[in-house]
């Protein structure tokens, strides 16, 4: 069978029927082969951003957060993954549910918390909270809610690199919803006909807020954009930290080489609704308890653990440890983040512009 | 002092011609580049001289490529995209207003899109609606772009080389009316672009004329009629709109007493009405000895049918008969008074 038949069939037509069941792959993923240490730093930073997560989710929940949290609990596979093949000179760019993006970058814990409370040691010193976050140094470049609007600036981002001889790629997180906005399309056309180095990466959980995606789209692949723009694209499960990835992995070498733009969709889905802490059973004609219960069977974390235990790399001890480690660190950086100052007013006025001159 | 004769379109080559041998951090994309048409003379052979690499004539896709240039200039390139049309821009609104004007506030300074936006505003010639629009007001209301509009060629090439190298996101606008304007330029000085705005051209003592791109030229040719007729106007050029800086209008104005702002935008909530706002609220009480006028577009889209065209454009003897009208010394009415 060749690559494109494959493709076909592996994708039946782009409705991902096998894939976006959540009674499939519950299974312990497959490490064999898999470096061991990699496989614990891939779990820890899962942990890391599940349990950073959840405490914002508390804090939303108790009020001390004033500001929307776009929670993605049970995602954590995917930034995981696709960070392994990335460096902090590549420019990453997100959306409005980026808080694990920008920890899979190395963003400080509390410096990410401080900005969500507006502290002034915040990453982006306040100025942009949940949906704005900012860690150039350690490559994460920037996440706006506008959906899609980050995704031409990666493709900037990766084009500078083109232009300045480097072998940085651009990267671009979106979700499925954001595929539906046009400048997506343009942004996908103008990466392949220029052969600009950047990965986009789709999240695709199935929903848009609170519409599935099949009350939005004819059919559930967005890999069919990349197909359509003679882009090369894997659709893998989001799941999978594993394969999450090897893809990464596979697809950006692809991009460091000359080779132009790739596209990796990675089928997930999230445990909260679309903003805040609950649950949303209720919300979406389509978002039902069972099935929200079947794909909490397909966590990415405990699939992993599972794998782990099999493979007796770790024991029941090893993993309470690493979960209790986790939740101290994050613990204390809400600590610390809370007992931090706000920015002061002049910040309101002397950040519109990088320098306002006095004029004679 | 050496100096060499430029129109206002090849000073604009000059510009980009200086700052891609000078920067190799400059490129320029949008539509159009390769073309001899798009762009008038402002960027002959530019792909010849610099590569196309440099120089990216791009697909059909305003939005993403000013997306994409806003993304380079985070990545430590000084992009210049060019739209052949300010109407064509209206794609990548969300890259300049949402991004590019937010991004320094938003990342708490600590990042900046450093993009120039060259958006051409090119009209008449029976092109219609979607081929006219001087949306300057717009960018001038928002928080954290530039907004810059040269009406000489000095401006044209310098000014655009102060855009480009601001850390700022800056939208240039040029005006294909200006393109055969001619001066002799003095050798390029870098100016930074923070200490530029409004210039008086022009000193006088009865009325102060403000102009804004195409209308300041208007405003200069009305000067010398005026001034075989008796009377003394100064000109101000405003040069810079965001932020914008009035003290030299308020200056002016405090002098003559009487205003007459000539926008070649839209009359309802145009920029002419800023200007007089500020100078208004900024004058001591009694110095205005008339009210003060705007001349502008008439609040309806570009017309294609030739009479209404003639009809739409401000000329140079509206200005004119405005003027004597003020001063009252003319029976006619000032011809562009709002319906």
């Amino acid at each position: 069978m060749n690559m494109m038949e494959k493709r076909t069939s592996l994708f039946d037509n782009w409705e991902l029927t096998q894939l976006s069941e959540p009674r499939n792959y519950q299974d312990p993923i497959d490490i064999s082969g898999y470096d061991s240490p990699a496989l614990i730093r891939h779990l820890k930073l899962m942990y890391r951003i599940r349990f950073a997560e959840q405490c914002l989710a508390m804090g939303r929940k108790e009020g001390i957060i004033g500001g929307p949290v776009h929670l993605g609990v049970g995602q954590e596979a995917i930034a995981a993954g696709v960070s392994s093949a990335l460096t902090t000179s590549d420019r990453v760019f997100g959306a409005h549910r980026s808080h694990a993006h920008v920890l899979s970058q190395g963003a400080s814990l509390q410096a990410l918390f401080a900005e969500v409370l507006g502290r002034n040691s915040g990453l982006a010193k306040g100025m942009g909270g949940s949906m704005h976050l900012y860690d150039q140094k350690n490559g994460f470049y920037g996440s706006v809610p506008i959906v899609a609007g980050t995704v031409s600036l990666a493709v900037g981002a990766g084009l500078a690199a083109k232009l300045q001889n480097s072998t940085d790629i651009g990267v671009s997180y979106l979700g499925d919803g954001a595929v539906e906005e046009g400048t997506v399309h343009e942004s996908l056309n103008l990466a392949s006909s220029m052969k600009i180095p950047v990965l986009f990466v789709v999240e695709n959980n199935l929903f848009a807020s609170h519409m599935h995606i099949l009350q939005r789209q004819p059919k559930v692949s967005t890999a069919r954009f990349a197909y359509a723009n003679d882009i090369p694209y894997e659709v893998v499960d989001g799941n999978d930290v594993v394969e999450v990835a090897l893809a990464a992995s596979r697809l950006v070498e692809h991009c460091r080489n000359g080779n132009g733009p790739a596209f990796l969709e990675a089928i997930t889905y999230r445990w909260y609704g679309h903003v805040d802490w609950r649950e949303d059973i209720d919300v979406g004609v389509n978002r039902s308890d069972t099935d929200l219960r079947e794909w909490k069977k397909r966590d990415p974390i405990k699939r992993l653990v599972s794998s782990l235990l099999e493979a007796t790399i770790c024991n029941d001890e090893d993993i309470i440890g690493i979960e209790e480690a986790i939740k101290q660190d994050v613990d204390h950086a809400w600590e610390l983040a809370l007992s931090d100052v706000f920015p002061g007013e002049h910040t309101l006025f002397d950040r519109v512009y990088a320098k306002l001159e006095q004029r004679i | 002092m050496h100096l060499k004769t430029f129109t206002y379109g090849s000073a604009i080559l000059a510009a980009f011609e200086y700052l891609l041998e000078n920067y190799p951090e400059v490129f320029v994309i949008g539509q159009g580049l390769w073309s001899p048409w798009y762009v008038g003379n402002t960027m002959t052979d530019l792909e010849k001289k610099f590569g196309i690499k440099r120089i990216i004539d791009t697909p059909v896709s305003e939005s993403a490529c000013t997306g994409a240039a806003v993304g380079a200039s985070l990545a430590g390139m000084k992009p210049v995209v060019v739209h052949p049309r300010m109407d064509f821009m209206l794609y990548a609104m969300d890259a300049i207003v949402n991004q590019a004007a937010k991004w320094s506030h938003m990342t708490g300074g600590q990042a900046h899109a450093s993009v120039c936006i060259r958006g051409i505003i090119n009209r008449g010639g029976e092109q219609g609606a979607q081929h006219s629009q001087a949306l300057h007001a717009w960018f001038a209301h928002i928080p954290g772009l530039r907004v810059v509009m040269p009406a000489t060629p000095l401006d044209a090439r310098d000014l655009l080389i102060s855009s480009v190298l601001c850390e700022d996101p800056v939208i240039f606008i040029d005006d294909r009316w200006l393109y055969d304007l001619c001066d002799d330029l003095p050798p390029i000085t870098v100016k930074p672009l923070g200490l530029e705005g409004p210039k008086t051209l022009c000193k006088g003592k009865d009325i102060t004329l403000v102009g804004i791109g195409f209308s300041t030229h208007l405003c200069l040719e009305a000067e010398k009629i005026l001034r075989k007729n008796g009377v003394s106007s100064e000109v101000v050029d405003i040069r810079v709109l965001n932020p914008f800086d009035s003290s030299e209008i308020v200056k002016s104005v405090s002098k003559t007493g009487t205003l007459i702002v000539v926008d070649g935008g839209w009359r309802t909530c145009g920029f002419s009405g800023e200007v007089i706002a500020c100078v208004v609220e900024a004058v001591s009480s009694g110095v205005m000895k008339r009210p003060p006028v705007r001349l502008t577009l008439p609040d309806a889209p570009a017309p294609t049918s030739s009479p209404l065209e003639k009809m739409y454009y401000t000329s140079v003897e509206d200005v004119v008969s405005a003027v004597l009208s003020v001063l009252r010394l003319s029976t006619l009415a000032p011809k562009k008074i709002v319906v």
